[in-house]
């Protein structure tokens, strides 16, 4: 082969003065980075793609990983990431498949948006001594109330209400499946959403039996490949969400490869064994907004009109016009996925250059929707690429309801984002089906810390909001005058709805 | 319990669901709605494998959708997507279909006496005990069998009819298989489907859904016994495989 070997993306070293050879490292490493040979633990740094599994687990701070210890000429067109991507295509003329959300260096709008505190002129609010209502409604709300007085004084509420999902604070556990994370991962996810009092994604993987004592916490998805859908799994959900689009491969569907799909799986998804589990780009029953519609209702109908339907979108170009169709079509929630949007597996090509960041899409979408008069008809969702608390204020201050975050609880159950869940040797147990592997996460321990990450972002939303002098997220959400941009054009500002910092 | 009839005339059809569905619930067993004109959403999740609903007119889009158990017969033509992500039970419609029939089903059977639509069986799967199967009695239009994960979907072209001639039948199939009357032109199979003769075995294998079509809907059935036939199917199990490579 003519092009040979790369420089290395990692180097592992072992402090041989610090190293007592308990071989935790050997145990730890699912990707053949340690072997042990004669006396000493043998290292093959090529393997290493830095999940720091044995970094977390050497009980003596021996192990150290470098990253490109060995660099190519530095450029900043040709970098490394693209020169490897052609030696990659040169020697298998393939597709290049990559794991989570976009890698390259675009600028962050959250990082150039600032929120707003109260100085002298009107007061903050101390969320130690006042209540802070963070309870969120999801789901349609009225237009207008017809109320009626009752002859006792008393006033009865003559509108028909839709369903809408009670959350307690706006922080929703997104769609992952099981088949691209285990059930341990699912059991703590939902675990931790139960207790705060919260919802979870299933992904299009179904629903498995063990996880039915906290159906009333699980949001059903019914994607293109229809996986695991019958009328029992609708049935069960608290809500149903229809995913045509994810922010991390927008107009693309997914591949589960066959290998993949253990016994367990199989159930599921309600598919053969070891067969490959196809989700085609589109949903082969939606053509038009008027079959999305159809679609919308035909849930609705199968679960009488019971729970709510959520429409799940990529953020694209159009992502305002299309939301106005949804609202339209009768669903209660659209949730708008931006390109930094997770994925365990994705076409890198997908994964870095398609889509729009969330932070403009969903300014667009409520902006849209405010203008046309039927903001009310749908709750925003907002999600890919939320890191934290700060994160989910400045959304809601751009228009959206709630968010839903899928890589922050991984990282929370120890994910080091190092991108490579595709392979399916997760070292955490989190993306991976290998019982030895799985069995590494403890889903009682990692429930409680997601628990702790949401309870943390939720204590912190409420300091910002009485700082803000804000006491309910309802006076939050479309607020863009608590917020300021910062180095922001004024094109994206204008779209965003912000002023500039200091205006 | 006897029959139960209902007037659909001038019906919405969130009223008519509800209605059957309550009729269901109180252990009726034979339902007739008559006067059916646009629908939708007939027998939409519901379950009991006693239960027959029949339709006397056409229904809307989405007949028999999710449903679980039941037969639905219609005579009538249908719309977009009858047995749509079925899980089983039994759809006979005494007319035609319009696109995407049998659409993600996983189990149960749909019987269309005339033609369907584009889309045909697309993304049809199997589960365990769980064949679904589709028999077209007329022709289908293009993109038949796309996607196919499993199940059977027969199409008998009767009449002399050509049982397909659109493009794109039975592109990324990796499970399943569909049988045509005859051959069909190559140049309309899609990427990842093959085409082979039916053998005399596997002829004698689906004769018994074809006596059970041909005595539903009192076709003729010598011509459907003495065709011949070919069966598509996936070229490989896994279409995909090959098309990536790791970062």
């Amino acid at each position: 082969m003519s092009i040979g070997s790369t420089p290395l993306k990692y180097r592992v070293k072992i402090d041989t003065e610090r190293c007592m050879q308990c071989k935790r490292c050997i145990e730890n490493c699912s990707y053949g980075v340690f072997r042990e040979e004669g006396d000493g633990i043998q290292i093959q740094s090529r393997n290493c793609v830095a999940c720091h599994r044995c970094l977390a687990f050497c009980p003596r701070d021996a192990i150290e990983i470098e990253e490109k210890p060995g660099d190519y000429r530095s450029h900043p067109v040709w970098t490394r990431e693209a020169r490897e991507a052609i030696f990659n295509q040169a020697k298998t003329g393939k597709i290049v498949l990559a794991g989570m959300g976009n890698a390259l260096p675009y600028p962050i709008i959250f990082d150039r948006l600032l929120l707003d505190a109260c100085q002298v002129t009107n007061p903050s609010i101390d969320p130690l001594r006042e209540p802070m209502e963070l309870r969120t409604y999801i789901g349609k709300k009225p237009s207008s109330l017809d109320l009626r007085h009752l002859e006792n004084g008393d006033v009865q509420l003559c509108t028909k209400l839709s369903p809408n999902l009670q959350i307690e604070t706006p922080v929703m556990i997104g769609h992952m499946s099981y088949g691209a994370i285990s059930l341990n991962a699912q059991t703590a996810l939902v675990k931790a959403a139960s207790r705060i009092g919260t919802f979870m994604g299933t992904g299009e993987g179904g629903l498995h039996e063990s996880l039915y004592p906290y159906q009333d916490h699980m949001i059903v998805q019914v994607a293109s490949g229809r996986f695991g859908v019958d009328i029992n799994y609708l049935e069960r959900g608290a809500a149903i969400e229809i995913k045509i689009g994810q922010g991390a491969k927008p107009g693309i569907g997914g591949h589960l490869p066959g290998d993949k799909v253990c016994a367990d799986i199989s159930c599921t998804r309600m598919i053969p064994e070891g067969s490959d589990a196809i989700s085609p780009a589109p949903h082969h029953d939606i053509y038009s907004i008027e079959d999305l519609k159809q679609l919308v209702r035909g849930l609705k109908e199968a679960t009488e009109w019971k729970k709510p339907v959520f429409v799940k979108i990529a953020a694209v170009h159009n992502s305002a016009a299309i939301a106005a169709g949804i609202a339209r079509s009768g669903a209660d929630a659209v949730v708008v996925d931006g390109f930094r949007g997770g994925s365990g597996a994705t076409p890198r090509v997908f994964r870095d250059h398609v889509g729009i960041p969330v932070e403009a899409a969903v300014a667009s979408v409520d902006a849209k929707l405010r203008q046309q008069g039927i903001r009310n008809e749908v709750s925003i969702i907002a999600s890919g690429g939320i890191r934290e608390s700060a994160d989910v204020a400045k959304i809601i201050c751009l228009g959206a309801d709630a968010v839903y975050i899928g890589t922050s609880a991984l990282i929370a159950m120890g994910c080091r984002v190092c991108g490579t869940c595709y392979r399916g040797t997760c070292a955490w147990g989190i993306a991976t089906q290998k019982p030895e592997l799985v069995a590494r996460l403890d889903p009682e321990v990692n429930a409680v810390q997601v628990e702790n990450l949401i309870h943390g972002w939720t204590l912190e939303l409420a300091e910002l909001m009485g700082a803000a002098g804000i006491n309910s997220i309802e006076s939050l959400r479309g607020n863009r005058d608590r917020l300021r941009g910062y180095m922001l054009d004024e094109g994206l500002m204008n779209v965003l709805d912000v002023k500039t910092v200091g205006a | 319990m006897g029959e139960v009839r209902i007037n659909a005339k001038d019906m919405p059809y969130q009223v008519l669901n509800q209605r059957v569905r309550a009729l269901v619930a109180s252990g009726e067993k034979d339902i007739i709605l008559d006067n059916v004109l646009g629908q939708r959403f007939i027998g939409d999740g519901i379950r009991g494998d006693d239960v027959t609903i029949t339709v006397n007119g056409v229904p809307g889009g989405d007949l028999a959708m999710f449903m679980s158990g039941p037969t639905v017969i219609v005579h009538g033509n249908a719309d977009h997507a009858p047995g749509n992500t079925m899980d089983n039970g039994k759809v006979v419609i005494h007319g035609s279909a319009g696109d995407a029939v049998a659409h993600s089903m996983r189990g149960g059977r749909v019987y269309v006496r005339d033609n369907i639509g584009y889309r045909g069986g697309i993304n049809m799967k199997e589960y365990q005990t769980k064949r679904p199967i589709l028999v077209v009695g007329g022709s289908a239009r293009a993109f038949l069998g796309e996607y196919m994960a499993g199940g059977l979907v027969i199409v008998l072209g009767t009449d002399g009819v050509a049982p397909v001639s659109g493009r794109g039948v039975g592109s990324g199939i990796h499970g399943g298989e569909i049988i045509v009357r005859g051959r069909i032109d190559n140049t309309c199979l899609g990427g990842g489907a093959e085409q082979k003769k039916l053998t005399e075995d596997e002829k004698k294998a689906i004769r018994p859904i074809l006596e059970d079509f041909v005595r539903t809907f009192t076709i003729d059935p010598d011509p459907v016994f003495s065709a011949e036939y070919s069966k598509i199917v996936p070229a490989s199990k896994r279409p995909f495989a090959s098309k990536y490579t790791w970062e």
